[in-house]
């Protein structure tokens, strides 16, 4: 009998979730004995036809990680889901957008102006800027269109699971694998990690006192932070009570704030909203200005709240641009 | 119950209002456009749905048409929800799916274009449909009231209140700042129009207060906190230390006859400033409870120079001749501290009283600037027979007058001031003008805006007045002075007026002033406010829940409010709304127990304990469970305010009735609708 085929993907993201895989150590021997892997770019040479060429759900599963922002991973993501039983979006870009998606505060025509033309250090007299379609030595190469907004797996194609993190941690994608190989699945649509938030998994917790009240946030390169004490008592942002848990608190443990990557609880559609209307309500002062001064401590409310999560939140939804499509 | 795979079967209702609604909102349309919806059985619009036969349609259609969900389109929640959750729940369907649309309030009072109304109209009401598909099934719990009761504020509003419920048998605590109950009537001379003495009138029902077996009286003692709810409050009292053991003070007296300081030199607030009192004292003669009290800041007995706010040290250095004086009752007790005592009540009747404008706020008439300038307080102490000077009109500066003149609306109908009218302003002076008439024979000159005289027997004591050969000058005063400009103004006060009646500018030579102060809310009415949630107009007087039809009841149910701490008001007025007050508290304590929204938070299991729910809550239902380390609501304390649902930051805490998908699929149904 042969084994179940698995493919590994990437879209918009930094390598960091193939990592993951890897991450895995010795253990990745035990996934590999049991499964085919059929794609995975980072590692392995597949081409596009070989893919296109596979029966219809003939992939067991296959592990996508990255946004989507151009019209080729568009492509991947809708032919990799005909291809396979299951998708699952791998990591915070796949999951809720993650770190490209902070790309979303800005108009295509924003961001190409910048990186072709304003860009420190940039030299393009002729201001060209990448195009579909060119001719060159004969040739006529296509390049794939950059569309509007960076979106999650989710917002392209049927997702059946998500593994969370920036990147997800080892233990939960041994733990997804097992329960894809043991056929023991969680209703469609599960994040693949528990249901509370970050704190109860959290040595710090129990020093957090129950009268909180913001005077001023630090940031981390800010302060040396005490390694035991809860880092909102200590005038931090730290995003754990907004975020799901199942990391370990991996980054509490290594004396850094929680920045959020597991994204919200399933009860919750917008992670950033959130906390903020959390930390806000527990500011000390009461006057405008009181206020206004506590917040100078996070000048990149967007970036703090909505790290990963913007292409997934509720902000800029009713943006007048069509998600795909590039405005010509 | 319905279970989730039963079909949703809604039935709609708009409502015409009269022309309320149907003049600005097209109603049928409306009727018309929600019965395409989704789960929408049935639509109809009809006249009156409040009326009888409204309610019984909605009882028909439930049991004809299977409804399970109701949906009406009328006025603010506030006025009928529960008229239509009754409808409903009599209809054989848990009354909390129903839900209300308000197109009135929201709507059509306040657009002018009808094909617009209309729309929203139908947006508003897609929400409600497809937010009452998501309502579930929810019980209304009865939680007991407790019987006894708290009156705050011992003036003429709070004795009557807790008079009121005294007699009817209940226990009453009355809380009085001060260290007499009687408040602003006290100090009153005559009452008008009938000019019957306030002491005469007020006294023996002060006795009465303080000696009713039903009503424990807490004098020279503040309200510090208030937690709980409506018909279970726990309320701590501060009871200020008078270094006067209360059980042990017969009211003898003797220790202020035998005071070190032989003669009293020391500011008298009761008779408001113009007598002396000792540093032991009582406030007046008919002061209840009898109880006399030391002021630390002035007698002996106490070190000098002692910060504000910081409590009075013990000198001894007196020769403590009062303690002679009391001998074996041993009342004196310089030890004494303030004391907090915790009082548990079912209801609470505020009664906290006004304060009045302070003059110097309108230096043009010269208040603290000349002496012969009265404010109406001061002259209501001077004619007095127990005031300052035994009821003989006399002037600061010895002399007794021969003119007087009294300016109305000091402080009130001025936008620089105070917009409002202080109602007893007209009136009060119109009894001044009558009392110094009468102890003095000086011509008396009234300067008004407009006579206000509305109450029974007011315009006939106005007329009296006129017969009894007082000036009264239409116009509001320029100013006091006493620049003369001609040999009869000199060593006089000018009141320079524009006569409105007579087209002229005119100065009037007076001997003294009195400037009809208006009302106020007191100094610290904010923190009382927040101290038993309640709320303020813009003016901070607290806030009834409608001006007509709950005029003595606040947002907080259980907390009633008499007198002028909502608003000016004259004696009569007074005493009827602490009557009403009375009368509120009573039919709740009565009833015997409160019916409570089931509208409350509760945490899941999934909480991770990250307490920022905890300082947030306003009513302290929020605590920390140490052994599972979650948060925990009670539901007793919860009034659904919805504060800690919103801020938790993993969305642990829901609420009834506002749950997420209920609030989504509202939101949705506005957004749907184009």
């Amino acid at each position: 009998m042969s084994k179940p085929k698995v493919a590994f993907y990437w879209c918009a993201s930094c390598g960091g979730c193939e990592e993951t895989v890897v991450d895995l150590a010795e253990d990745i021997l035990g996934v590999v004995e049991k499964v085919d892997i059929v794609l995975w770019p980072v590692a392995m040479d597949f081409k596009y036809k070989d893919i296109e060429s596979m029966p219809d759900r003939s992939i067991v599963a296959t592990l996508l990680n990255g946004a989507i922002r151009t019209s080729e991973q568009e492509e991947m993501a809708v032919l990799l889901r005909r291809k396979s039983q299951y998708l699952i979006a791998y990591g915070a870009c796949a999951h809720l957008g993650g770190i490209p998606a902070l790309a979303n505060q800005f108009s295509r025509e924003q961001i190409l102006k910048f990186n072709y033309e304003d860009c420190p250090g940039m030299v393009n007299e002729r201001k060209t800027r990448p195009q579909l379609h060119f001719e060159e030595n004969g040739c006529s190469p296509h390049l794939p269109e950059f569309r509007n907004v960076v979106r999650t797996l989710d917002q392209v194609v049927d997702v059946d699971f998500y593994i969370p993190g920036c990147p997800p941690t080892p233990n939960l994608t041994k733990a997804a694998f097992d329960a894809l190989l043991s056929g023991k699945l969680p209703p469609k649509g599960s994040v693949l990690a528990p249901d509370s938030a970050l704190c109860d998994e959290c040595d710090r917790k129990k020093t957090k006192p129950s009268d909180i009240a913001f005077l001023e946030f630090k940031r981390p390169h800010q302060a040396l932070f005490d390694p035991e004490k809860c880092f909102l008592a200590q005038g931090v942002v730290c995003m754990g009570p907004a975020t799901r848990s199942g990391c370990g608190a991996v980054c509490t443990s290594g004396n850094m704030p929680c920045t959020g990557c597991f994204g919200p609880t399933s009860r919750v559609r917008d992670q950033g909203a959130k906390i903020l209307s959390s930390l806000c309500a527990n500011i000390g002062p009461r006057d405008e200005e009181g206020i206004n001064k506590v917040l100078e401590g996070i000048p990149d409310p967007v970036g703090t709240f909505y790290r990963y999560g913007l292409a997934k939140s509720l902000l800029r939804r009713k943006v007048n641009l069509p998600t795909s499509g590039n405005g010509h | 119950m319905v279970n989730f795979k039963e079909d949703i079967r809604i039935g709609f209702y708009v409502c015409h209002c009269g022309h309320n609604i149907a003049a600005m909102v097209d109603c049928p349309e409306v009727a018309k456009y929600v019965a395409t919806l989704p789960n929408v059985v049935l639509s109809r619009d009809y006249k009156y749905m409040c009326s009888d036969p409204g309610q019984e349609l909605i009882q028909m259609d439930i049991r004809e048409h299977k409804l399970n969900r109701v949906v009406v389109a009328s006025c603010s929640p506030l006025l009928h929800e529960h008229t239509f959750r009754s409808a409903t729940e009599a209809g054989g369907l848990n009354p909390f799916f129903f839900h209300m649309v308000n197109i009135r309030e929201h709507n059509s009072w306040v657009h002018t274009d009808r094909k617009e109304a209309t729309e929203k109209a139908k947006g508003l009401s897609q929400a409600a449909v497809m937010r009452v598909a998501k309502h579930k099934s929810l019980d209304v719990k009865r939680v007991p009231v407790n019987p006894e009761a708290l009156v705050v504020g011992g003036g003429i509003a709070g004795i009557t209140a807790a008079m009121a419920l005294a007699k009817a048998g209940k226990k009453v605590y009355l809380v009085e700042r001060e260290p007499s109950i009687g408040g602003h009537m006290a100090k009153f001379d005559k009452t008008f129009p009938t000019l019957d003495c306030a002491a005469c009138i007020l006294t023996p029902k002060m006795s009465e207060v303080g000696s009713h077996p039903n009503i424990t009286l807490w004098s020279y003692s503040e309200v510090t906190k208030v937690d709980g709810y409506v018909g279970n409050y726990t309320v701590q009292v501060k009871r200020k230390a008078r270094y006067i053991d209360e059980d042990l003070c017969t009211g003898c007296q003797d220790c202020i006859t035998q005071c070190v300081f032989k003669e009293p030199k020391f500011e008298d607030l009761f008779n408001e400033g113009l007598g002396k009192r000792k540093p032991v004292y009582i406030p007046f003669p008919q002061a209840t409870p009898q109880i006399v009290l030391i002021d630390p800041e002035v007698c002996l007995n106490f070190k000098r120079g002692i910060k504000p706010g910081q409590e009075p040290v013990v000198s001894d250095k007196c020769k403590k001749t009062c303690v002679e004086a009391c001998g074996e009752k041993n009342a004196i007790d310089f030890t004494q501290k303030d004391e907090l005592e915790e009082i548990k009540v079912g209801t609470i009747i505020v009664a906290t009283g006004f304060k009045t404008f302070e003059a110097e706020r309108l230096p043009q008439y010269g208040y603290g600037i000349y002496p012969n300038v009265y404010t109406a307080l001061e002259v209501e102490r001077l004619v007095n027979a127990s005031g300052p000077t035994g009821g003989d009109v006399i002037l600061r500066d010895g002399k007794e007058p021969k003119s007087i003149g009294i300016i109305h609306c000091v402080g009130s109908r001025d936008k620089k001031t105070h917009v409002w009218c202080s109602r007893v302003c007209c009136m009060y002076s119109l009894k001044l003008a009558h009392l110094l008439k009468e102890h003095t024979g000086a011509e008396i000159y009234n300067f008004y805006i407009d006579m206000r005289t509305p109450g029974k027997g007011y315009e006939e004591f106005y007329n009296q007045l006129l017969d009894e050969g007082n000036h009264f000058i239409r116009g509001r005063v320029g100013e006091v002075t006493d620049w003369a400009v001609t040999k009869e103004e000199e060593g006089k006060l000018v009141i320079r007026v524009e006569d409105t009646l007579a087209g002229v500018v005119r100065r009037i030579p007076v001997d003294m002033v009195v400037l009809a102060t208006g009302l106020e809310p007191q100094k610290d009415a904010q923190d009382v406010r927040r101290l038993f949630n309640m709320s303020c107009g813009s003016e901070g007087f607290f806030l009834e829940r409608h001006p007509k039809l709950a005029p003595v009841n606040t947002f907080n149910d259980g907390v009633y409010i008499a007198g002028c701490c909502q608003g000016p008001r004259d004696i009569p007025d007074t005493v009827a709304q602490a009557g009403a007050a009375a009368a509120e508290a009573l039919a709740l304590i009565d009833t015997g127990y409160v019916e409570q929204e089931p509208n409350t938070a509760y945490i899941l299991a999934d909480c991770c304990g990250c307490k920022s729910c905890i300082p947030l809550c306003p009513y302290t239902a929020i605590t920390y469970d140490e052994t599972t380390l979650k948060a925990v609501i009670n539901e007793a304390l919860c009034k659904g305010c919805g504060t800690c649902v919103g801020s938790c930051p993993s969305g642990s805490i829901v609420q009834n009735l506002f749950e997420d998908d209920e609030i989504f699929s509202e939101i949705e149904g506005v957004l749907a609708f184009k």
